[in-house]
């Protein structure tokens, strides 16, 4: 069992890397690119005989407790099976 | 009186910290390893700047789980004075000693130089020694010092007098271009609702000879002990 933990900074967080990649992107001559965000992700590997759902509970608790800032940050979690 | 130095692994500026206590405050001081729970006997901490564990997943984001933080948290719940620099400073953000937090530079490098920092309150434990609007020449050296937090936050620190240092100009004036990170509103350190934790940017230990370019950050260090001293006579 896998969970997949995406760690993105709060659309109200200006984002000073992205905008640093974006800007390099368009130098390649990409167009009509609105915008880029970097973000962090990460894989925790789960006992495979745990229920999805106490995956998801404990892998909600890592990413909120540890792996994002709430000041700044938003996280998203998925269960691979 | 005793101070502390706190010391994780990736600290680096442990040192001039306990020298400049040592030497120039002089006062009796001990380095503290992270593992260490018991800070009974001591009176002010310094969360020392440096790479606590190597700046992994977000500066200061991996100290908050050393086994000293419990401790400091209760220390300064206790009314005793905890000061963070730099990096001390994002650990006490992470670990929510302090509000908001501390992002990449919007200019996006590390910036190593002597700033000016605007002395917006000079009613706190780490002030007292400085006047209001006193400007301090103290180098900055940080790739993470970028102040953020949100509108609510930002007000509680205004109404609250809790921004305690302001990037300013040589006349100090609190401008976009003397403005090193991009920090909100300019901020340089912020303190804790009680008053009695300080986190800064700014590396005061790095500006205590004249050798070094500046003395300016002296006082913060006897204003620190003058706090300890008053709280000794109470």
């Amino acid at each position: 069992m896998k969970a997949k933990v995406y760690v993105t900074l709060k659309p109200s967080v200006l984002d000073p890397q992205g905008k640093a990649i974006q800007h390099s992107v368009e130098l390649l001559g990409f167009e009509q690119i609105a915008d880029i965000r970097q973000g962090k992700y990460f894989e925790i590997a789960l006992d495979a005989d745990l229920s999805e759902n106490i995956a998801r509970q404990t892998a909600e608790r890592i990413a909120k407790d540890v792996l994002a800032n709430p000041v700044i940050e938003d996280y998203r979690v998925e269960i691979d099976r | 009186m005793k101070f502390g130095v706190v010391v994780f692994p990736g600290s680096n500026c442990d040192h001039d910290a306990y020298h400049v206590v040592s030497k120039h405050v002089g006062q009796p001081v001990d380095f503290i390893w992270h593992k260490q729970t018991d800070l009974s006997g001591y009176d002010a901490l310094i969360v020392p700047g440096g790479f606590s564990y190597g700046d992994y997943l977000r500066a200061g984001a991996l100290a908050r789980f050393s086994p000293v933080m419990k401790a400091i948290k209760d220390f300064a719940a206790a009314g005793k004075f905890v000061f963070g620099v730099c990096n001390g400073f994002q650990i006490l953000c992470e670990s929510g000693l302090l509000p908001g937090a501390l992002m990449r530079n919007s200019g996006l490098h590390f910036v190593c130089q002597h700033i000016n920092i605007r002395v917006e309150n000079e009613k706190t434990p780490f002030t007292s020694e400085l006047d209001a609007g006193e400007v301090l020449s103290i180098p900055i050296a940080h790739a993470e010092g970028n102040y953020v937090c949100d509108d609510l936050t930002l007000a509680e620190l205004e109404d609250n007098n809790r921004i305690i240092f302001r990037y300013c100009d040589e006349n100090g004036e609190p401008s976009n271009e003397a403005n090193p990170n991009g920090s909100r509103s300019n901020i340089a350190g912020i303190c804790n609702a009680e008053g009695n934790v300080l986190g800064m940017m700014p590396h005061p230990e790095r500006a205590c000879e004249e050798l070094l370019g500046s003395n300016d950050g002296r006082d913060i260090f006897r204003s620190l002990t003058k706090a300890v001293e008053r709280m000794e006579g109470k």
